[in-house]
């Protein structure tokens, strides 16, 4: 065989490998790439084409900056408190001296619920909390408690946090369990021998372990709650006036006059999951150290 | 007993009271519709309704194109990476996460925007178009759970040597993809369809924005005009998500428990 001919061959096998790439490739391309690139691009183009960042400058209207103001705060909010509980939980079934099997209840509940955001979940707490939900009914009649008096309102900023928190624990336990389980049995044996005590443990040698991967988990959550339209559409309809909700009400009638300001928002949501994503991404792998 | 199992057991229940209450109540509600007794009458009147089992079936053809589809691409290219291009993994399987990052109603926005009427491939302009535009909406949402499914069990299993074997004996690709690696991932490929199919049955903003009568904008329609209708889609809503998730678990025991003997 000539040389030629080999690296003639060798070029054959490897165009042939990239082949088998070509539905995948095609796939992403048209329903995943191109579709984001087309937002991006027009987040900075005018109606007939040009360049231009009044898009981006209209994003400071009063309107969008009050929903954009709105959606971080329950990002905030759901993805702190998501987080707060998640780990509670999270060390109470793995460290907490409870059996097995409910460790593993609770991995494979947690599993479902994290999932579960979407219109049954709006549902679910209707019929909790609303008007005629079973909790506001028992505190009405046997506790005399009236919950609309005491200023909750399901449908409402602290309803949605409530909801959102269904979803938001979970992911957190699901994702925190095993870097709790990378806290390695001796480390607590040497701290103790050393003469600290639970609470030193926790904040000299845990936490700082535990760091990287609560803030990781954090920005995750946020960017998860920032993107989620379907259960606070059911719950509030569009009452509370939230980015993705915003943006819903965009693309169905054009309520800001201008398409290219949809544009705009959505690229807005693109750079703010993304920048969260990213985050959870690199303090990661900054968190997988301690796990292997 | 110690303290500090005293206050794990005492955090567990309120996490369950959390996470327990609301699915008791919607199920309670469910049953509130005639008054002063329990009753299925909210069911009744749900599956009655045409339209009901309209979106219904419509959502579940949809979710079953969706998986074989999503299926078609994600496991000969899961395949195709581990044997023939190892250095394209990382580069596929960020791809593949991407749908988690972006937002589906940015997604589905891009969908409406480049595949409208007077565009290359103007898809929104017909039922049909639309319909296969929803597809693979679908297939991309479900993109980051069904490409994990089958690349995990793909893992197992010695790709590399199998297929080299099976080319010995003379085996074609269409063989070897269908006879050899198929049977072995089976359980991971079903894990997917049947998380895939969870999420199709629910899913709202794709379907609502694109106009498609789909279960999800029929049960936030439902939300808006009816009082214990919508707890009782909620109850038959979870109880497909469960039975798709208990599936799972079971097969991947099942799995298990055949491998045990090796």
């Amino acid at each position: 065989m000539t040389p030629s001919s080999r690296r003639q061959s060798g070029l054959q096998v490897s165009f042939f490998n990239w082949l088998g790439m070509v539905p995948f490739a095609l796939f992403a391309a048209l329903f995943l790439i191109l579709p984001t690139i087309q937002i991006v691009f027009g987040a900075f183009r005018t109606v007939d084409g040009g360049v231009t960042f009044n898009n981006i400058i209209g994003l400071g209207a009063p309107n969008i900056l009050a929903a954009i103001w709105l959606s971080m705060k329950i990002s905030l909010l759901t993805a702190f408190l998501g987080c707060l509980f998640g780990l509670l939980l999270a060390i109470a079934v793995t460290r907490g001296g409870l059996p097995q099997w409910l460790r593993d209840a609770s991995l494979t509940f947690s599993g479902v619920a994290s999932n579960f955001a979407g219109v049954p979940l709006a549902f679910a707490f209707i019929a909790t909390l609303g008007r005629l939900g079973i909790v506001t009914v028992i505190l009405r009649d046997v506790f005399n408690i009236n919950l609309a008096g005491a200023g909750f309102n399901l449908i409402s900023f602290s309803g949605l946090t409530l909801a959102y928190l269904y979803f938001q624990i979970p992911l957190m336990l699901l994702i925190i369990t095993p870097a709790l389980d990378g806290l390695k049995r001796e480390w607590r044996e040497a701290a103790e021998s050393l003469g600290a005590d639970g609470i030193e443990y926790w904040r000299r040698v845990a936490l700082p372990v535990l760091w990287p991967s609560l803030l990781g988990t954090f920005a995750l959550l946020f960017a998860n709650a920032f993107g989620a339209v379907a259960t606070a559409m059911a719950l509030t309809g569009s009452s509370l006036s939230i980015v993705p909700i915003l943006l819903f009400a965009q693309i169905r009638g054009d309520v800001l006059q201008d398409p290219h300001l949809g544009y705009a928002i959505a690229f807005a949501m693109i750079a703010i999951t993304g920048i969260a994503n990213l985050i959870y991404i690199v303090l990661r792998s900054r968190a997988e150290r301690w796990q292997k | 007993m110690k303290l500090s199992r005293i206050a794990s057991w005492f955090t567990f229940s309120l996490g369950t009271l959390f996470f327990f209450l609301p699915l008791l109540a919607t199920f309670e509600f469910s049953l509130r519709a005639r008054r002063g007794v329990y009753s299925f009458d909210a069911y009744q009147s749900v599956l009655s309704d045409p339209q009901f089992r309209e979106t219904f079936i419509y959502s579940i053809v949809m979710a079953l194109f969706t998986i074989v589809i999503g299926l078609a691409i994600v496991t000969p290219t899961a395949f195709w990476v581990r044997l023939k291009l190892p250095k394209l993994r990382p580069y596929v399987e960020f791809i593949t996460l991407l749908p988690l990052v972006i937002p589906p109603i940015v997604i589905v926005f891009g969908y409406i925007r480049l595949y409208n009427t007077s565009s290359w491939l103007p898809l929104t302009g017909t039922v049909t178009g639309t319909n296969i535009l929803l597809m693979f909406g679908y297939a991309t949402l479900s993109l980051p759970y069904l490409y994990r499914a089958v690349d995990t069990g793909l893992r197992t299993i010695d790709i590399r040597t199998l297929t080299e074997a099976a080319q010995s004996l003379g085996a074609g690709w269409t063989t070897i993809i269908l006879r050899l690696i198929l049977p072995n991932v089976l359980v991971a490929l079903l894990s997917g369809a049947f998380l895939t199919f969870a999420i199709v049955i629910g899913e709202y903003v794709l379907a609502a924005l694109l106009d498609r009568p789909a279960f999800g904008p029929y049960m936030v329609w439902m939300g808006g005009n009816k009082a214990y209708e919508p707890a009782a889609l909620a109850v038959i809503a979870f109880a497909i998500t469960w039975a798709c998730m208990a599936l799972i678990q079971l097969l991947t025991r099942f799995s298990r428990h055949a491998k045990a003997p090796t």
